[in-house]
């Protein structure tokens, strides 16, 4: 905290160059050995495709920084074996958070040739990228879109590594469920703090059906724009009607102004319990506000701290400067994803790809999934992780088998 | 001779369909649509801006207007996509007459015009993510099925060919425009509205017919964006952004001028896809690049493309005077 | 009967917000009186001013009320230059053209500090940042109790600045009549860059009160920019009381509307002000009924 200058840089433009240059050492030293041994394979060229200027920027730039690093990572373990060592290519796009501007984008990188697209982390753009992508049998990962939407069109092309809303709603209420009668039961009313627009609204319906049914009583949700400027009202609605839970959903900026008039404004419910919340599983809101996020609770995508290769991932992302985000590492994972596919397809056609994609059972990754299995484009295993801000770390409490803590509830008075 | 005034539409049109012919690049025929798709847009604000007079910040609320409509009529009642193109050119219509009476009534002038079309926009992106029908901040997803029946095409020249259909009619419709006595009531009110009623113009009732078919006019290119995309929300409908690309284009390409939109989403779109090229992939720089540009057009070129090509004929026009007609129809064409 | 009881904070938060919106109006108020121009980098330039704010904070551990003194100068010599090099230059006397020209700017400003200093959400941690003051039925807070009271200090100084000095007079009859203050040997583009100038030089400070309570990205102008706008019409442009009036009621408006309606549709409320004033007082509140 004391030094934030080093996280100032562009690092995103300073880390395409290495990847470059890395790439390009590789291509020399190939060039160095004698021409007897086998050509250079031609390189697989992989189309990045986040919204890495507009609205939701950050996101893009963190998710396109964690898919560069697993490129730069398979590339210095040596590429795709069964293709003779082919090296990884990212070919980068922005959609500049439009969906028109990421369908654009398909097409060039289509003509590009790219053997797949990791992307596009919106719901809104996932949507329209996925569909221009089909027409060409082009392969599409997803990387976060959580809207179910995504994979129940029938498009064989899409594959989503991550939960979609309905698994992560589940998830929620389920270990929500857990947590309260674990400790008795404390909590009955809750209150549900959403950003508007398809993640937000979305997920406050789910949540609006399904918590009743476990014995929950819904005092009310407020919906909220993004941006909002200001939470006083909304906290003291809040503070008016006393619930034992409160649940926000929305994004990074508005997460914080809320978290933050919480405890300015003196609210002292039984838990904080987030679905996705934007930065209740954020090691930077952690640092600059460790007084409001103490004690907060996330539903949302989280790695297995148990696997030796996620502290090590997180300890590299913090050396470049970047924050350790969902962004960063299930982008990250889809990389990995991509090149196991392309390992076992041995070959960057197409049809090979969507077909080693469908049958792919990778456990390479640092989620708490288990192997891929995908039906329908969806990821059976993958599951959110309930976390809690337990003093200067960000604990998973929930699975049980990956749980690095006990979840504290309800939450004790914080000052 | 009237169909004389036509032919330059009628080439450019042919022109431009043959392409696809030629141009086997999926990416270069995207970059077309879109291309066409603001033109169409553009031109709809040209109608009221270029032509009437009435500049609007808010042409985002025709064009979302006619994409919600379509995309709701097909969901909710069933209704053939073909039909509910219809139909959403006259929910525009009507939206853009509604805006119109309320403000032409109150006698709402230039930037007072120009805010309220804006607050209109606003309004609207407001109800549709609050109403059910819209699908509320979820927005709303077409189902995909391509097959020109459904006005989805396997192919993208077949997008193509709609949208270059669209921009076409929005070409002949502003050239029969500027050849009526609306379109010289119109010139009238943009040069000077207390002298146009002193004329004896209704002034109310051109401005009212303006907003109308611009109002349809956008409401098309918001169709045409539902079908091709095929997912709406809130934002994306009702968003600055079309606002502000509807403006622009027309003001770059030569505002009260048949072409000038045309011309203008083509130099834009040109120098942004030539800016990404230039600036590589670091996040941002190209999008400054184009606003450095844009800026630069401004300087360099106050009446827009369109006002730089009657600049050049005029010099010719000076050393050819047997040009001279054509010359008149060259600077308002 | 619930909500009854947080009307009247509702009613004191709404007014502390609307203070800031009456802060970040009155630049483009005194910019569109002045210019008549509609300045649509208004809000790229608050978010250069925040990062000049956090920057002095995180680098140089300046603290943001003292920052006032560095960006509120730095600010104006930015809005003279940008009126003077930029704006003036490529208008060519089109009201369209300006519009465009001031959109560039903000494509610009917005997109190099996004490559510069990418899109991270960044703030500050002030020591006051968390204190309040108890009234009994609600807690208010310190920052935003210093903003509020600014903006009243803010406009005072324009008002004076206006009504008591020559460069006062000077805008002012350049507002009114540009060519006959040519005539009379007012240099216009002077006044008009110093308008510009000071213009932004209240955005700048409206950066410095807003900063203890918010944040900054490169997007961060957006989300004040319209309101800002319905602002300056609710008030009349060019009328500083309109702006401070005007910020104060669309704070009500949207506080109100917040509650009553739901965050979401509450929103409503301040465009549908802005229709019903445009349409019933053209001219704003406190508007010139010329």
């Amino acid at each position: 905290m004391s030094d934030n200058s080093i996280r100032f840089r562009p690092v995103s433009r300073r880390r395409v160059l290495a990847a470059g240059a890395a790439g390009g050492a590789v291509l020399a030293a190939a060039g160095t050995v004698p021409r007897v041994l086998r050509a250079q394979p031609a390189a697989i060229k992989v189309g990045l495709l986040h919204p890495v200027t507009g609205a939701i920027s950050y996101s893009g730039q963190q998710a396109r920084a964690g898919a560069l690093m697993a490129i730069e990572d398979i590339n210095a373990a040596g590429g795709i074996a069964s293709m003779g060592g082919a090296m990884l290519e990212p070919v980068l796009g922005d959609a500049q958070s439009q969906p028109e501007v990421g369908a654009a984008e398909v097409e060039r990188m289509n003509e590009e040739g790219v053997a797949a697209i990791i992307g596009a982390y919106a719901s809104s753009i996932s949507l329209a990228t996925t569909q221009a992508a089909a027409r060409y049998d082009l392969p599409h990962i997803v990387d976060v879109g959580v809207s179910d939407q995504i994979v129940s069109r029938g498009l064989a092309n899409v594959f989503r590594f991550g939960p979609g809303f309905g698994k992560i709603a589940d998830t929620a209420i389920t270990n929500l469920v857990t947590i309260n009668e674990a400790a008795g039961s404390p909590a009955r009313t809750v209150m549900i703090v959403h950003e508007d627009s398809l993640f937000g609204s979305g997920l406050a319906d789910l949540l609006n059906a399904r918590l009743p049914e476990h014995g929950f009583e819904v005092l009310d949700t407020i919906s909220h724009p993004t941006p909002t400027r200001d939470f006083n009202n909304v906290v003291l609605q809040l503070k008016a009607r006393q619930p034992d839970l409160i649940i926000p959903a929305n994004y990074y900026n508005e997460y914080v102004l809320l978290a933050r008039t919480m405890l300015q404004q003196r609210v002292q419910p039984k838990a904080v319990y987030s679905v996705l919340g934007g930065a209740a599983s954020s090691f930077r809101f952690l640092e600059e506000f460790p007084g409001a996020a103490q004690y907060i609770m996330d539903c949302n995508h989280w790695y297995d701290p148990s696997n030796p290769k996620s502290a090590e991932l997180r300890q590299r992302a913090e050396g470049e400067g970047l924050y350790f985000t969902y962004e960063f590492f299930l982008d990250y994972c889809c990389v990995g994803l991509l090149a196991d596919a392309l390992e076992r397809a041995g070959s960057a056609e197409r049809p090979a790809i969507i077909e080693a994609l469908a049958a792919s059972t990778w456990d390479g990754h640092i989620m708490p999934y288990g192997p891929t299995e995908f039906v329908d484009g969806q990821n059976q295993g993958a599951r959110p992780v309930n976390t809690q801000i337990l003093g200067d770390d960000i604990e998973v409490i929930f699975p049980t088998e990956v749980a690095s803590a006990e979840p504290v509830f309800p939450m004790p008075e914080r000052g | 001779m009237r169909a004389q005034r036509y032919l330059p539409i009628a080439l450019v049109t042919g022109g431009l369909a043959l392409l696809p012919l030629v141009v086997t690049s999926n990416f270069l025929l995207n970059f077309l649509i879109l291309t066409l798709l603001f033109a169409l847009l553009g031109q709809a604000w040209n109608i009221l801006g270029g032509f009437a007079g009435q500049f609007s910040f808010g042409h985002a609320v025709f064009f979302g207007s006619g994409a919600y409509a379509t995309a709701t009529l097909q969901i909710h009642l069933g209704v053939n996509p073909w039909v509910a193109m219809v139909l959403a050119l006259a929910v525009g219509g009507l939206v853009g007459a509604m805006i119109g009476a309320l403000s032409f009534r109150f006698r709402l002038r230039g930037s007072y015009f120009a805010l309220i079309t804006l607050a209109f926009a606003e309004v609207f992106r407001i109800i549709a993510h609050t109403a059910d029908f819209t699908g509320g901040g979820s927005g709303i997803l077409i189902p995909l099925d391509l097959r020109p029946a459904n006005l989805q095409f396997e192919d993208k020249a077949g997008f193509y060919y709609l949208v270059l259909a669209l921009t076409a009619g929005s070409l002949v419709i502003t050239r029969a425009l500027q050849d009526s006595r609306l379109g010289a009531w119109m010139l009238a009110i943009r040069e000077n509205e207390d002298s146009a009623r002193a004329l004896g113009i209704d002034s109310f009732r051109v401005k009212l017919v303006a907003i109308t078919l611009s109002g349809a006019m956008a409401a098309a290119a918001g169709v045409f964006y539902a079908q091709y995309f095929l997912y709406l929300d809130p934002g994306i409908a009702y968003g600055v952004g079309y606002s502000v690309e509807a403006l622009l284009v027309p003001i770059i390409g030569g505002m009260g001028t048949v072409f000038g939109p045309l011309i203008g989403s083509f130099v834009l779109h040109g120098v942004d896809e030539a800016t990404r090229g230039l600036t590589g992939d670091a996040p941002g720089l190209n999008l400054a690049l184009y606003g450095a540009l844009l800026i630069v057009m401004l300087r360099f070129l106050p009446a827009g493309l369109m006002g730089l090509a009657a600049q050049v004929k005029g010099i010719g026009h000076q050393r050819r005077t047997r040009q001279a007609h054509r010359l008149k129809e060259a600077g308002d064409a | 009967m619930l909500q009854l009881s947080i009307l009247a904070p509702a009613v004191l938060n709404g007014l502390m917000t609307g203070a800031v919106y009456a802060l970040i109006a009155l630049g483009l108020t005194l910019i569109y009186g002045v210019l008549h121009i509609i300045n649509f980098a208004h809000g790229a330039l608050l978010m250069l001013s925040l990062f000049g704010v956090y920057f002095l904070n995180r680098l140089a551990g300046i603290d943001p009320y003292v920052a006032l003194v560095i960006v509120v100068p730095a600010m104006f010599a930015l809005g003279y230059a940008l009126q003077r090099g930029i704006i003036a230059r490529t208008s060519h006397g089109k009201d369209e053209n300006v519009l465009l020209v001031t959109l560039g700017i903000a494509l610009i400003i917005e997109n190099l500090a996004l490559f510069f200093w990418r899109s991270d959400t960044r703030t500050i941690d002030v020591p006051y940042a968390f204190d309040v003051v108890d009234v009994g039925f609600t807690f208010l807070s310190v920052p935003r109790l210093v903003a509020f009271g600014a903006a009243f200090v803010v406009a005072g100084l324009l008002w004076l600045l206006m009504s008591r000095t020559d460069l006062g007079r000077a805008i002012r009859a350049v507002a009114k009549e540009r060519q006959g203050a040519r005539v009379v040997g007012i240099d216009v583009e002077h006044i008009f860059a110093m308008s510009f100038g000071i213009g932004t030089a209240c955005v700048a400070a409206a950066a410095c009160l807003l900063l203890p309570t918010f944040y900054v990205t490169p997007q961060v102008g957006n989300a004040f920019v319209l309101i800002a706008f319905t602002v300056v019409v609710l008030g009349g442009m060019g009328s500083f009381t309109g702006a401070l009036v005007g910020g104060l009621l669309i704070g009500l408006v949207e506080s109100l509307g917040g509650l009553f309606l739901g965050e979401t549709l509450g929103q409503i409320g301040i465009f549908l002000v802005f229709i019903a004033v445009l349409l019933f007082r053209p001219t704003g509140l406190f508007g010139d009924r010329t």
